[in-house]
């Protein structure tokens, strides 16, 4: 119980270094999550698009998805050497899987009597996939964001083993920090994530056309059980 | 105490560069070069394999009892709907949390030691075994239901033989996913005492001995690898007929 108090006022005792330490942590979260989102979700949804490379953007994906991220921090330690690049490339290879497969399945399956029907109205293809392929997509395109942006914020706490930085360095100090330290470091980067993924579902929600939210709940427990090779999609971390 | 737990074996960390003792003064070793193959080879038994052995106990016995009760939440979600949103909730919630601060956290309350690592691991399994078992289920066309009910199967039979079977494509696609995110946080649960190749791999970091946590690390991928294909083969021999309607 003690010890539950110490940590409670270890926020107060340590204001610049738990401020310090989450803006750190940010920093390496949104520059990995930037250059995932980058590759993966326009390869997602141009793929989709075409109908095409569902090998690639499922099978390929879920390949990736399985690597284990502090194995991927060692072996980067070997290669890369310690420091930024290195979780940069973990973290990329958590996060780009999810984003990449959610985005392609969202526009590959969306509705293609809605896209008939848009050709058939005389919209070209660019005007095919902004004005009705990404809009009934959205949901699902940002269900993947969602969860892979808080992969990387939860798995970004391992950066400390690949030269520090973010929320990991005062976990694992218990030396400097003693047990409080610890607890404290572990109860703000478990907030970070909550509110992070609180955040992105408010996102979430802002970017589903408004006739189509009621529906969100059920069509996302439909992908479960139609694909069952890719599972829920909105799944799995590391 | 977390700190030391995985290091307890190994020399403290020196400044300045390492020159590991072990490994017989080959000069791969000796200039820590990348990978030193030699040394892998004739270290993987002593080394290598019973922390190999001990991550795939940690993630066997993490994802079987993850499964059991989320196969026993999954059931009484079927019969009574209103337990699922809240055995949603609670499997999201522990899911969220990131992996080394829950271990940290568990530690305080069970100590270091692997039963701690396994509550975190088994908490981690639940939303999505939980999420595919239930999926699953509901998924059993009601056609057969009834032709099982005609049969005169009790009802016990009716789960065993038809329903159980009928779910049995989303429940090894969540296995699957589930064994694979085990073996990747087992690796972190090393931290706490509890094994694994993550032992390895920190005990490589801290010695900054190349071909040791490169290894670990390698070997750690190579085994969610294979996991996952032999849990793609299983769910492929185990439901022939979910092949053909999933390409259609």
């Amino acid at each position: 119980m003690r010890t539950l108090l110490d940590s409670f006022t270890f926020f107060g005792q340590h204001p610049g270094l738990m401020r310090d330490k989450t803006l750190a942590h940010l920093a390496i979260s949104f520059a990995s999550i930037g250059v995932a989102l980058a590759i993966a979700v326009p390869l997602g949804v141009w793929l989709g698009h075409l109908h095409r490379a569902s090998f690639l953007a499922i099978n390929v994906s879920n390949i990736f998805r399985a690597l284990p991220s502090l194995a991927m921090i060692s072996i980067g330690i070997g290669v890369l050497g310690i420091g930024f690049a290195n979780v940069l490339v973990a973290l990329v290879v958590l996060a780009a899987p999810v984003m990449l497969t959610n985005a392609y399945v969202a526009v590959e399956q969306v509705d293609r009597n809605a896209v008939e029907a848009a050709r058939a109205a005389g919209m070209r293809p660019w005007q095919v996939l902004t004005r009705v392929e990404l809009p009934l997509a959205a949901s699902l395109i940002f269900a993947g964001i969602r969860t892979g942006t808080v992969y990387v914020v939860a798995t970004a706490t391992l950066a400390t083993f690949a030269g520090g930085g973010g929320l990991g360095d005062v976990i694992v100090n218990e030396p400097t920090y003693g047990v409080p330290g610890v607890i404290a470091g572990s109860v703000a980067i478990t907030v970070l994530a909550f509110v992070i993924d609180g955040l992105l579902a408010l996102v979430q929600r802002a970017a589903t056309p408004r006739p189509l939210r009621k529906q969100k709940r059920s069509s996302r427990a439909a992908a479960v059980v139609a694909e069952p090779a890719t599972d829920d999609l909105v799944i799995q971390r590391s | 105490m977390s700190v030391l737990a995985p290091f307890g074996g190994s020399p403290p960390p020196s400044p300045g560069p390492v020159i590991p003792r072990f490994g017989g003064g080959s000069s791969c070793v000796v200039q820590n070069r990348q990978f030193c193959g030699a040394w892998f080879v004739d270290n993987f038994g002593s080394r290598f394999a019973p922390r190999l052995v001990e991550h795939i106990e940690l993630t066997a016995i993490a994802v079987g009892v993850g499964m059991l009760i989320a196969l026993a939440a999954a059931l009484i979600a079927h019969r009574q709907g209103w337990f699922e949103t809240p055995f949603s909730l609670l499997s999201a919630f522990l899911y969220t949390i990131p992996s080394l601060a829950f271990f940290e956290l568990m530690v305080q309350v069970t100590g270091i030691n692997r039963f701690t690592a396994e509550i975190a691991l088994v908490s981690y399994t639940l939303l999505i075994l939980f999420r595919n078992t239930l999926a699953g289920l509901r998924a059993v066309p009601p056609d057969a239901l009834e032709a099982a009910q005609a049969m005169g199967l009790s009802r016990r039979q009716m789960l065993l033989r038809v329903e159980l079977p009928l779910a049995l494509p989303p429940i090894m696609a969540g296995l699957r996913i589930a064994t694979v995110t085990t073996i990747s946080l087992a690796t972190v649960a090393a931290y706490i005492g509890a094994g694994g190749l993550g032992e390895a791999i920190f005990d490589g970091i801290q010695t900054g001995f190349k071909t040791e946590f490169i290894a670990a690390g390698g070997l750690a991928i190579a085994l969610a690898l294979v996991a996952d294909g032999l849990l793609v083969a299983a769910q492929r021999l185990l439901t022939p007929w979910a092949r053909r309607s999933r390409r259609a």
